[in-house]
C-alpha cells in the first residue's frame, strides 16, 4: 500500500481543468434560481440521485464524476445518503409508474430551496420508453423540473457542465 | 440419450426457429421437463410466454445445446413450474402480471412486477383498467421475539437503481432477507411488440444500461439466425472487442466498489482510474463510451478506424502493469480480506440448481460460460479460460472478476492482432414468419433472447437477464450474515434491477 500510495504522490495529477458551465443551461437556470437562496447556499451543494426507471447507464455516468478525471467534490458537489440533506435532486430515467410516489416523496422530504435536475433522454422524454404502460412520463410530469441535462447517457463532462452552470448560479451574488 | 434429446423427440418440431429446436408438448411433456429440471437433468434457461403458448428453454450442464419446450396455453391456465424447480418461480409471477396468465399449482400468489399502479391488470394479455393506487405486499415472516425488520428502499443511499429489501434480523445478523423487484418496470416486451427492428434493437440495449453490448448482441444474434443472415467477420471480431472491453469496464468497476462497500476507497480510487481508461478508449474507438448500439442486426454500426488501434493496445499493456499491484494490494490487505473471506457464502448447490451465470455462479464452482458453451464466434477461434473457484464467498466473487480481467486484456490483445478486414454490415432478408434465439454471455453471467420476425417487424420479443437467477440467491447468500455485510454482498453479486424488472 505505501508504495502505491507513494507512487500517487510523485505522479502529476489527472484530475482535469473544470469545463466551463454550460450557456443553455445557464440560460434555463436564470429564472429558478432566487438570490435569497443563493447567499443561503454559498459555493457548494449537496445532491441527491434519484434513479425513478433508468437502464442504470446513467448511474454509470454519474458514479464516474467521482473518478480522478473529473473529482466532482472539488467543486463543493457532492453527493448525499438522504433526500433531506440534498439541495439537489438529480433524476434519472423515465419516472415508471411503479417509482412515481417514491420520487414524489423523495421531491417532499427535500427542504426548501431545491432544484431538480433531469438527467439524460429518458428523463427529458421518456427517450426509447415514451408511450409504455408503465412510464409515468418525463421527471416533469411528475415534479418541477429546472434543468436538463440530455445524452443516452449524457457523458462525465456533459452532466459536469450542466452542475457547474447550477452552481454558478446559485452562488453568484 | 440425453434427457434433453428424450423431450425433444417426444414433442412435435415447431419450423422456422434457429438456431436451436423448439417443440411443442402436451402436459405430460412439460411435467417431466419440470421434473427433470428439478432432478437436476437440465438447467432452466428461461421462462417466457407469447400470449398463447408458455415457453420453457432448458439445456444440459454438459452439452449445452438448448431447447424450447412449448406449451399451449388452455383456457388462461398452464402447469407451475416453481411447484417442483423453484428457480422459475419469479419468472412465472412475472408471466402472471404481465399475460395474467393462471398458474395451477403456484405456491406463490402475489404479483410481482405489477405493484397496482399501471391502472392496468395483464398488459400483455386482457388489459383490464384497473385503479393506480397501488397494492398491498405481503412479505414472508419470520417470528419471535427479538426479531425485528428492517425495510429498505426502494431510494437507497447510494447511487444505485430502486428496489426494496426487506430484512428480519435478531440483533445484527440477518435472519431473513426478501426483496421486492418491480419499481423499474418500462414495459419493454410490449414496446417491442410491433417494433421495427431497427427500433427494437434500440430498446434492446437498454434493457440494462452496464450490459448494453451483450444485449445488442443478443437481439442482432436472434435476428440474425431467425434471417438465416451471417454478418461479415470484421463485424464478428468488432463485436467480441466490444464485448470484452464493457466486460473489463464492469469487472473493474466492480472491484473498486466491493473494496469500497468494504471501506478501503484506495483500491476503488484506483479502480475508477482504469474503468474510465477503458470508457475513454471505448469512445474514441467506436463513439460511445459505453458502446451504445453500436452493435446492429447484420454487424456493427461502427468501424474501428486503424488509427485507433494503438490505443487498445496502450489500454491492454496500462491496465496489464497497473492492475496486479492492485491485485496485491487486496490479497495483502489483512483488514480488507476480513471483510470479504467467508462473507456471504452461497452454497454450490444453490448455484447449480438456478443455473447462476457469471461470477456468481463461478465463485460456487459452476464454470459455465455461453461463449463456450453453446459457444459463438469469434470465440470459438480465441483462447481463453473460464475461471472458478469454490469457496462461494465475497472474496471468491472478487476473485473471478479479477481472474476475468485478466481474461479480458489477453482477449483484447488476441482480437486486436487477428482482427480481420473488410465490410461490417450485411442486409438481412425479410420474408415469412421466423423465430429466432441467441444466448450470449455478458459480463454478469448469459442474457437470452427469444424473438419472432414477421418481415422487418418484431412481433414478439423476450429478453432474461441472468439476475433473474442470482437475485434469489442474494437471499440465501445474505442469511446469517450481519446487516452491516449487507452492501457488501450485494456489491458482490451486482445483480441489474433494470434487467429483471424490464
Amino acid at each position: 500500500m505505501r508504495k502505491l500510495l507513494f507512487q500517487s504522490l510523485l505522479q502529476k495529477s489527472l484530475t482535469e481543468p473544470p469545463p466551463l458551465p454550460e450557456d443553455a443551461a445557464l440560460a434555463q437556470l436564470a429564472q429558478s434560481v432566487n438570490r435569497a437562496a443563493m447567499q443561503r447556499l454559498g459555493r457548494s451543494l449537496s445532491i441527491r440521485e434519484v434513479d425513478a426507471g433508468s437502464c442504470n447507464g446513467c448511474e454509470l455516468e454519474i458514479h464516474a464524476l467521482g473518478n480522478a478525471f473529473y473529482d466532482l467534490e472539488r467543486f463543493g458537489l457532492r453527493f448525499v445518503a438522504s433526500p433531506r440533506h440534498a439541495d439537489v435532486l438529480l433524476v434519472t430515467g423515465p419516472v415508471t409508474k411503479n417509482m412515481r410516489e417514491a420520487l414524489e416523496r423523495t421531491y417532499r422530504a427535500t427542504p426548501d430551496p431545491k432544484w431538480v435536475v433531469a438527467m439524460g433522454d429518458c428523463a427529458i422524454d421518456c427517450g426509447v420508453f415514451a408511450g409504455s404502460y408503465a412510464c409515468a412520463g418525463p421527471v416533469s410530469a411528475v415534479i418541477p423540473v429546472d434543468l436538463r441535462i440530455s445524452g443516452c447517457p449524457p457523458a462525465p463532462i456533459d452532466i459536469l457542465k450542466g452542475l457547474l452552470a447550477l452552481l454558478a448560479q446559485t452562488s453568484a451574488s | 440419450m440425453g434427457f434433453v434429446a428424450a423431450l425433444q423427440e417426444h414433442g412435435k418440431p415447431v419450423a422456422g426457429h434457429r438456431p436451436w429446436p423448439r417443440v411443442d408438448g402436451d402436459e405430460d411433456l412439460w411435467r417431466q421437463a419440470v421434473l427433470g429440471l428439478a432432478a437436476g437433468e437440465a438447467t432452466l434457461l428461461g421462462l417466457w410466454s407469447d400470449g398463447q403458448a408458455v415457453h420453457l428453454a432448458l439445456a444440459e450442464e454438459a452439452a449445452c445445446e438448448p431447447l424450447v419446450l412449448s406449451l399451449a396455453v388452455r383456457c388462461g391456465r398452464f402447469p407451475s413450474v416453481a411447484h417442483t424447480h423453484a428457480p422459475a418461480m419469479r419468472l412465472e409471477r412475472a408471466l402472471r402480471d404481465l399475460y395474467g396468465l393462471e398458474v395451477d399449482g403456484s405456491p406463490d400468489l402475489r404479483r410481482w412486477l405489477d405493484h397496482g399502479r399501471w391502472g392496468l391488470r395483464a398488459p400483455l394479455g386482457r388489459q383490464q383498467n384497473s385503479d393506480v393506487g397501488g397494492d398491498t405486499y405481503t412479505f414472508r415472516t419470520a417470528e419471535g421475539p427479538p426479531l425485528h425488520q428492517i425495510p429498505v428502499g426502494p431510494v437507497h443511499a447510494g447511487i444505485i437503481e430502486p428496489g426494496h429489501f426487506r430484512f428480519t434480523a435478531n440483533g445484527e445478523t440477518v435472519v431473513r432477507l426478501e426483496e421486492r423487484l418491480g419499481y423499474v418496470h418500462k414495459g419493454i416486451d410490449r414496446l417491442m411488440g410491433g417494433a421495427p427492428i431497427a427500433r427494437a434493437a434500440r430498446l434492446a440495449g437498454r434493457v440494462s444500461g452496464d450490459s448494453t453490448v451483450a444485449y445488442a448482441l443478443a437481439f442482432a444474434r436472434a435476428v440474425e439466425a431467425a434471417q438465416g443472415n451471417v454478418p461479415p467477420p470484421r463485424a464478428i471480431w468488432l463485436r467480441a472487442l466490444m464485448a470484452e472491453l464493457e466486460r473489463l469496464a464492469n469487472h473493474l468497476g466492480d472491484i473498486g466498489a466491493i473494496c469500497n462497500d468494504a471501506s478501503f476507497s484506495l483500491i476503488h480510487a484506483h479502480c475508477s482510474i482504469l474503468r474510465e481508461q477503458v470508457l475513454r478508449v471505448a469512445s474514441a474507438c467506436f463513439g460511445h463510451r459505453l458502446m451504445m448500439d453500436c452493435i446492429v442486426p447484420g454487424g456493427v454500426a461502427v468501424d474501428v478506424a486503424s488509427d485507433r488501434i494503438p490505443l487498445l493496445r496502450t489500454l491492454v499493456r496500462t491496465i496489464g502493469r497497473r492492475f496486479p499491484e492492485l491485485v496485491e494490494l487486496y490479497d495483502n490487505t489483512a483488514s480488507l480480506q476480513n471483510r470479504t473471506v467467508t462473507t456471504g457464502i452461497l452454497r454450490a448447490e444453490l448455484a447449480r440448481q438456478y443455473g447462476a451465470g457469471g461470477f456468481v455462479g463461478r465463485a460456487s464452482g459452476r464454470a459455465h460460460d455461453a461463449r463456450k458453451s453453446p459457444g459463438y464466434p469469434p470465440y470459438t477461434m480465441l483462447a481463453f479460460d473460464v475461471p472458478t473457484r469454490s469457496a462461494g464467498d465475497v472474496d471468491a466473487r472478487v476473485w473471478v472478476r479479477i481472474e476475468e480481467v485478466r481474461q479480458s486484456l489477453a482477449l483484447i490483445e488476441q482480437i486486436v492482432d487477428r482482427l480481420p478486414a473488410g465490410a461490417t454490415l450485411s442486409a438481412g432478408q425479410g420474408g415469412e414468419d421466423k423465430e429466432g434465439m441467441a444466448l450470449v454471455e455478458g459480463f454478469r453471467g448469459d442474457v437470452l433472447c427469444w424473438l419472432r420476425l414477421t418481415g422487418d417487424t418484431v412481433t414478439c420479443c423476450h429478453l432474461r437477464d441472468p439476475s433473474w437467477f442470482q437475485w434469489p440467491l442474494l437471499e440465501a447468500a445474505v442469511e446469517g450474515n450481519i446487516v452491516a455485510d449487507f452492501p457488501l454482498c450485494n456489491k458482490s453479486f451486482n445483480c441489474s434491477y433494470s434487467g429483471h424488472d424490464l
